[in-house]
């Protein structure tokens, strides 16, 4: 069914009570033309993107757990491109240039809401790098501009820009095209839009094993519902892409750390836009719910336990209430955890590993809901052709051999 | 928040006095001109990552000041045995989650 004003008025007549399920609930084939591992956004992505531009109609994504269960539901939805290096720009604004047009691509509200992404500078470092960000992506046609600190609270009047702060703000870069888009929706309408061009998101159906062949290529998965075949892998799995290529015998340039966020109970309007502070470690964003959605830092160690420590999310409250005193008095209503894929220098791996038949996407960490549709449209493509194209190029496993890093700690800075 | 016992200071003690120092027992080459680029990016950045048994470092910094080695389940976040800088990797069996 295509959504519409007209659908959404007679099904309203009805009581909402004859909507048909979104997408199928298929058991797995003996065999498909390719296997995505992971069905949160980027896998989900991925998926459609090899049906609608490539074609492949006979494949499936398998989900251990169930649909936009991993970071893709559990993260703070910001959405921004203002990277530095001319890579970083490539994939993160190929994504954003998607964003702006998904809601009709999908038939499916994914709520993209460019309010403007605010960086906040406190020290002269930040603002040494915040204005080199801004010039860098100026040069490359991206939106980016410096604000000082009077600019930055008429932007966000919820700021407190006093002096007499531990951290006082002096200045902000601000991305106006960049903004929130609602998680869940995202998910949602990339499986809707797989599953009508014929793809099998198969949920609870952990993978388990890899197979490869006397060649060493890949032959199918080991799954929570059996063996099933396949020469072609893609592996979308987020913090848990190690233990996936492990079952091939591949090592990663990876540490999978808990991320936490949390939010409010519900106000009425009083935050525009997004404000993150690197430098604090905070940010914090009003849904539409009225929630106010507070990201907090990653644990100092490495977890797969989906939760995180108490303290980290404290020491993100302290900050949020001296940058904005107005929601000392708020409750928080629910905190929660998701394990981040993280490489050495903060930018993905979009690549082929040395076994014929695998592909990999990971390594996305703190800030990959952003890029959402632009991972899921080149990974699909290198998948589907099995030659990276102009932008996931740079994003190999070999860059970590031959030293040509895409550093972004500076842009990745805060958990995002 | 992790409860670690320091095995110098022979006391179990919040996280907050201890910074965490990454994977255990990965040795930098001896004789770097003779390691080659897949080793030397091996040792530099690829990790095990394990979910289940890590062996990983940790500073008693707000103590002793001390490094010592932790084994701790990643799923559980449990520490199994915290042992002294130097001594081999313990014998540990399974999964404790
Ligand atoms: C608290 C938090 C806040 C964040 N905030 C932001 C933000 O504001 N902006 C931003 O851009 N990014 C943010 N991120 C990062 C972002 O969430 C991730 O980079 C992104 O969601 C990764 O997408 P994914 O589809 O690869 O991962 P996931 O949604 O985690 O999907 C991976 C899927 O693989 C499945 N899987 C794992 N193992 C197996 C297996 N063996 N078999 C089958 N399936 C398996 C998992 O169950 C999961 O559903 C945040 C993350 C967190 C945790
Ligand atoms: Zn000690």
């Amino acid at each position: 069914m295509k959504f519409s004003a007209l659908s959404v008025f007679l099904q309203g007549l009805k009581g909402n009570r004859d909507w048909p399920a979104q997408w199928r609930t298929p058991e797995p084939k003996a065999a498909y033309d390719a296997i995505i591992v992971g069905a949160g956004g980027h896998g989900l992505a991925t998926a459609y993107y090899m049906a609608k531009e490539h074609g492949m109609r006979n494949i499936a994504v398998l989900e251990k757990g169930w649909l936009g269960g991993g970071n893709t539901g559990r993260n703070t939805t910001i959405v921004r491109s203002n990277y530095l290096w001319e890579e970083s720009e490539g994939i993160y604004e190929h994504a954003m240039k998607l964003w702006e047009g998904l809601s009709h691509e999908l038939n499916y509200n994914v709520m993209y809401s460019p309010r403007g992404v605010m960086m906040l500078a406190h020290n002269i470092h930040d603002v040494q790098v915040f204005k080199r960000h801004v010039h860098a992506n100026r040069l490359a046609g991206i939106d980016n501009e410096w604000l000082t600190a009077e600019q930055a609270k008429e932007f966000c009047p919820l700021l407190n820009i006093e002096r007499n702060i531990r951290h006082p703000v002096i200045g902000a870069s601000l991305q106006r095209r960049g903004g929130t888009a609602r998680h869940d929706a995202v998910a949602w309408g990339y499986a809707r839009g797989a599953d009508r061009l014929g793809v099998d998101i198969i949920q609870n159906c952990e993978v388990t094993g890899i197979r490869r062949d006397a060649s060493g290529a890949v032959s199918g998965v080991e799954t929570a519902k059996g063996f099933i075949a396949t020469k072609r892998v893609g592996v979308v799995a987020a913090g848990n892409t190690s233990v996936i290529m492990g079952m091939a015998g591949v090592r990663m340039p990876l540490e999978s750390y808990p991320l936490q966020a949390l939010v409010s109970e519900p106000v009425k309007p009083m935050m525009s836009c997004v404000v993150m502070s690197n430098t604090v470690h905070a940010y914090m964003s009003q849904s539409d719910k009225g929630e106010l959605v507070i990201g907090a830092g990653t644990d100092a160690y490495t977890s797969y336990s989906q939760t995180g420590g108490l303290h980290i999310a404290t020491h993100t409250l302290d900050a949020i209430c001296e940058l904005f005193p107005a929601v000392r008095r708020l409750r928080m209503l629910r905190n929660w955890g998701g394990i981040v894929d993280v490489t050495p220098d903060r930018s993905p791996i979009i690549g082929k590993p040395p076994v014929p038949g695998l592909f990999v996407n990971c390594g996305w960490g703190t800030g990959g809901f952003k890029a959402t549709p632009g991972s899921g449209h080149v990974f699909a493509d290198l998948v589907a052709r099995g030659e990276p194209n102009a932008i996931a190029a740079p994003f190999t496993i070999d860059r970590f051999r031959t030293g040509r890093l895409i550093d972004e700690a500076a842009a990745a800075a805060v958990a995002h | 928040m992790l409860l670690i016992r320091c095995p110098y200071c022979e006391m179990e003690r919040p996280e907050l006095e201890f910074r965490y120092g990454g994977e255990a027992h990965v040795a930098r080459p001896l004789d770097p001109m003779a390691t080659s680029d897949d080793e030397w990016a091996d040792y530099l950045y690829f990790r095990s990552n394990p979910r289940g048994l890590h062996a990983e470092r940790w500073r008693h910094i707000n103590g002793c000041g001390r490094f010592f080695n932790a084994i701790r389940d990643t799923v559980s976040d449990k520490i199994v045995v915290t042992y002294k800088a130097g001594e081999a990797r313990p014998a540990t069996t399974g999964e404790i989650a």
